[in-house]
């Protein structure tokens, strides 16, 4: 741990919002993925059985 | 084109045609903003030109969906589009009665609220001289996004966000110019870059707004 | 290899993204913690603004990328308008959130780091206003793209607010720089050598930069897959429910 001085709670805070608003944005994402990916198989399958 | 303009203003002074409201919320905006910030005359005096900006601004937008909202209802619209007039002329019309309904009234109106406010002497020519030159760029910007939600259920609030970040260089050159007028400054600059948005979006946006017309009648 | 186009081929687009995706993804993951962690473990104080310089490895690239995001979304959107291919539409559409994500870190960390060197957490200064216009830009843009149903009338409407919204971006930039000279200091990265941060701040700077535009690029592959899958379903059901 580097030492941070006085300046400790702003740069440890930037970095704890930022890092936790870009997990955020990739969890989203990949979720969002994942349920896509499934809706369409779901759907491609019924398809096919129906012909 | 004449035609269609005098129909466009009759239907807006006829009753519910919402002409006059515009102007009712710009007096209740000059009248809540003592209340809110007190008394004082010399704060007010400062702050007039400003306060006179964003209630016009305001009161603008507050009419914007009514430009094509009732003539997409009665299908009038669609009527339009196949009308020999580019859509382009259309657009321009509408953006030309709505200036002439609610930006015109403004800027005569905002000379009474300016005393109100107690706006300094100086600051009645500049003020008037950027809302003449401001308002109708905010029509035309207004006009395109009434064109972009015209089909929309709930677009009020999605107009007012998109409109709103349109209007940013607008507001700022229009009251710039009014404050510096007061204070005496050379209002030149900020007197050409209002002119030069305002020739710029009354001679460009037409054609974005057409086609955005175009794209939600299809 | 033929024409760059066939990528605007969904199908196309899927496979080859989802070769690419594994890699892009492990290159920005090594990228953006080794230029965080160099920065923020290895590099000296500033001697003016003591610790809170490491906070330029998030500031600069996340205000760099909000930037590029939305110049992405306007190339984006002219080949949609002009071309017509459906991919390039959706990847302007996948690109918003991260643009508007990237924004407001940059915001953020600009406020924390304001607070003790300007002694203010926000000021109406030239840069962070445009940043606060740029992220008013990308709301409205995503709730253009939210509010329409038709696919394609949506994809038409936001390209031409993209458009329009870049030239009043653009303007209201000027406007702003006109309107209140600002506490920001100039720019921190440039060809010119004298104004450049020093070296030991810019290394890292450079890999963490690298590192945010391949988060980007993973994002938004991944993102336009989503998008790609999720009109394929719905088409898909509409089919069902006709026949």
């Amino acid at each position: 741990m580097p030492e941070l001085g006085k300046y400790a709670g702003a740069v440890l805070s930037s970095y704890a919002v930022s890092i936790a608003l870009i997990v955020a944005l990739v969890v989203v994402s990949v979720i969002q993925s994942r349920r896509a990916k499934a809706a369409l198989n779901d759907v491609e399958k019924r398809s096919k059985r129906n012909g | 084109m004449i035609a269609l303009l005098i129909r466009d203003l009759r239907l807006a002074v006829r009753a519910g045609g919402g002409f006059g409201l515009g102007l009712a919320f710009f007096l209740i905006v000059v009248v809540l903003v003592p209340f809110g910030v007190g008394p004082n005359s010399g704060l007010l005096s400062k702050i007039a030109p400003g306060i006179l900006w964003v209630g016009a601004l305001l009161a603008c937008l507050l009419s914007l969906d009514r430009i094509f909202a009732l003539d997409w209802e009665d299908g009038s619209l669609d009527l339009l589009a196949t009308a020999p007039l580019p859509m382009e002329a259309i657009v321009s019309i509408k953006a030309l009665a709505h200036w002439l309904t609610t930006g015109l009234p403004l800027v005569l109106a905002a000379p009474v609220f300016g005393l109100l406010l107690s706006l300094p002497e100086a600051g009645y020519q500049p003020l008037l001289i950027s809302l003449l030159l401001g308002t109708p760029a905010l029509s035309v910007i207004g006009t395109f996004g009434a064109a972009l939600t015209v089909g929309l259920k709930r677009g009020g609030l999605l107009l007012s966000l998109l409109v709103l970040p349109l209007y940013v260089p607008t507001l700022i050159f229009g009251a710039e110019m009014a404050r510096r007028g007061i204070e005496g400054l050379e209002t030149t600059t900020p007197l050409m870059m209002l002119a030069g948005i305002t020739c710029g979006a009354i001679a460009l946006l037409p054609f974005a707004s057409a086609a955005v017309l175009r794209v939600n009648l299809r | 290899m033929g024409s760059i186009w066939e990528y605007a081929n969904p199908r196309k687009f899927i496979a080859t993204t989802d070769k690419l995706l594994p890699w892009v993804s492990a290159l920005a993951v090594v990228a953006l913690a080794g230029g965080l962690i160099w920065g923020f473990f290895f590099t000296p104080e500033d001697y003016r603004q003591g610790a809170t310089v490491k906070i330029i490895y998030l500031h600069v690239p996340a205000a760099l990328m909000a930037i590029n995001a939305w110049m992405m979304m306007l190339v984006a959107s002219l080949i949609w308008i002009v071309r017509r291919h459906h991919v390039s539409a959706l990847a302007a559409r996948a690109a918003a959130p991260i643009g508007a994500t990237m924004t407001v870190i940059a915001l953020i960390t600009g406020a924390i780091w304001g607070q003790p060197m300007w002694g203010t957490w926000w000021e109406w200064d030239p840069r962070l206003t445009s940043f606060l216009i740029l992220f008013l830009f990308y709301l409205g843009y995503m709730a253009l793209w939210a509010a329409v149903e038709d696919d394609d009338t949506a994809a038409d409407l936001t390209s031409v607010l993209c458009l329009v919204g870049s030239v009043f971006a653009i303007l209201s930039r000027y406007a702003v720089n006109f309107w209140n000279q600002g506490l920001h200091q100039g720019a921190s990265l440039s060809l010119d050598k004298q104004e450049n941060v020093a070296d030991v701040f810019y290394y890292p700077l450079l890999v963490s930069i690298a590192g945010f535009v391949l988060l980007f690029v993973a994002l938004v592959f991944l993102r336009t897959q989503t998008e790609i899958r999720a009109r394929r379903t719905r088409a898909l059901l509409a089919r069902e429910r006709v026949s």
